[in-house]
């Protein structure tokens, strides 16, 4: 099977079972997206498919042949961190770290969604749509963390999406 | 997970011929695959068959191809403006990468999400035919108390549904045989009786192709949810309410439900409450005392009761503006 990973053609042969989330970790080595409870309940795995964001372990690696596939590899580096690694790290939107790859490809692909105008279930009007901390934590439930860090990780998504995060400003005033 | 054979269908009429099991977006089928709750023989991969887009018919109603992602559907604007239920019911469901991935069509015939049914220490009527039922006596909070039988308690997990369920919505598909045929909401899921593995009236390699939608429905719309978290849980209790009201009575109403039974629950006798009355909490009730005439608790889910009551009274009062 051929798969173009963060811009790179790589051919494996696994298992017709695989799926894309054992491909990318088993398969290809690339162990930043995170395998947690492997059923799509806690977005470790999250990875963008075609600039979506999904749940690599509720995917069969087959089906993605034709996609362009994006991981936390390929997002940024140590030496040139995404604008969201980079809130994040300032931040501090972990603890332990095991859900931040997912969590913050999930917010890079949550903050594309809110760009197309997608509402949420919180959106008080469905055509005008405006990001607040509410429409982040809504939009971002699919991704747990159980160090329980959303706060700061609200915080950095707020920052990189223009928002002011609220709370740090009115501790800093 | 138990191996398969897989192909992708490069048409609809390929796919019904290959004669498998059809994956689209994958996310409950592949759930149920790891468990071996779901072990097919063969997956047709029917997810880059052109059936993904929403179109509008030359009579208003909108025709919506069974690929169609969760979110794309939830944010077009022709949904938004015409069936904001329907948008405000797939919003209310799953997560953001689950709604990516999700089809129109798959969600549909979601599987429910019944402990019992999911754990195969346990007997299962759905899961194993004859098996008997562990939810009956077990932990039941979250299932069903309309259209149960002695041998399954299950409920449809879907909200996508219920609203579709309120808004009349028409699933078309293509047979094994290759005729299409047209089959309406409420006549294409099925009541557990004794035979609860079977859920909906489709044939063996029957494909859905296609939602309709009627034109856009008269009067105010919305989508309560009631679960046990704000975000990514499956419903209680919910309600896909359209209700018009003129002149200082309700001229017509569409109520579908959500969490209380085995498919998205509809009555007419709830609508037969409410239309030519002047809207009222006399009047709700008199239409919650409707729906739940045959309610049957199972225990732990007797609070569904009570809470259905009022989840539709609250769900009245804001479509008709009567304050409490």
């Amino acid at each position: 099977m051929q798969f173009t990973i963060n811009g790179e053609t790589r051919t494996v042969e696994p298992d017709i079972r695989a799926s894309l989330l054992d491909v990318l970790r088993e398969h290809v080595g690339l162990t930043g997206t995170k395998k947690g409870c492997d059923h799509g309940q806690c977005g470790a795995c999250t990875v963008l498919v075609n600039g979506r964001r999904i749940n690599s372990c509720l995917t069969l690696a087959v089906m993605h042949q034709d996609d362009d596939i994006l991981t936390i590899e390929g997002l940024g580096s140590a030496d040139n961190l995404h604008p969201m690694q980079a809130a994040f790290v300032k931040h501090d939107g972990y603890q332990c770290g095991y859900c931040t790859p997912g969590q913050i490809c999930s917010a890079v692909g949550m903050l594309d969604e809110v760009s197309k105008g997608w509402p949420s279930h919180v959106t008080d009007k469905l055509d005008s749509v405006s990001l607040s901390g509410d429409e982040i934590s809504e939009r971002m439930s699919g991704n747990l963390c159980r160090c329980a860090a959303y706060p700061n990780i609200v915080d950095a998504i707020s920052e990189v999406s223009g928002l002011a995060p609220a709370k740090k400003e009115a501790a800093d005033a | 997970m138990k191996t398969f054979a897989y192909s992708r269908a490069d048409s609809p009429e390929a796919a019904v011929a290959a004669g498998g099991r059809f994956i689209a977006g994958g996310t409950n089928l592949l759930d149920l695959m790891k468990l071996q709750i779901e072990t097919p023989e063969s997956l047709v991969d029917i997810s880059r068959l052109d059936l993904a887009k929403i179109e509008q018919r030359e009579d208003g109603g909108l025709t919506i191809g069974a690929l169609v992602p969760n979110s794309d559907l939830a944010a077009d604007p022709r949904v938004i403006e015409g069936y904001p239920v329907l948008s405000r019911a797939l919003l209310a469901g799953a997560s953001g990468q689950l709604r990516n991935k999700a089809s129109t069509g798959g969600n549909l015939l979601q599987r429910t999400r019944c402990y019992y049914f999911y754990d195969k220490a346990t007997a299962c009527n759905k899961r194993e035919p004859g098996t008997g039922c562990s939810a009956i006596g077990g932990v039941n909070r979250i299932l069903a108390i309309l259209g149960t039988s002695e041998h399954c308690i299950a409920t449809h997990p879907s909200d996508m549904a219920v609203a579709m369920r309120a808004l009349d919505a028409t699933i078309v598909t293509l047979k094994a045989d290759g005729d299409r045929r047209r089959i309406a909401i409420g006549e294409f899921y099925r009541l557990p009786g004794d035979t609860p593995h079977i859920e909906n009236v489709l044939e063996a390699g029957e494909l859905i192709t296609h939602v309709e939608l009627p034109t856009p429905p008269k009067g105010e719309q919305i989508y309560r949810k009631v679960r046990d978290r704000a975000s990514y849980a499956f419903a209680l209790v919910s309600v896909a309410g359209i209700v018009s009201v003129e002149d200082g009575k309700i001229a017509s109403a569409s109520l579908a439900f959500g969490g209380l039974g085995p498919m998205p629950w509809r009555d007419p006798a709830v609508e037969a409450a409410l239309v030519g009355q002047a809207p009222s909490d006399a009047v709700f009730g008199a239409a919650a005392d409707a729906l739940l005439k045959n309610a049957k608790g199972y225990g732990t889910n007797d609070f569904k009761i009570p809470l259905t009551r009022r989840t539709l009274i609250a769900s009245l009062r804001e479509l008709t503006g009567v304050s409490a």
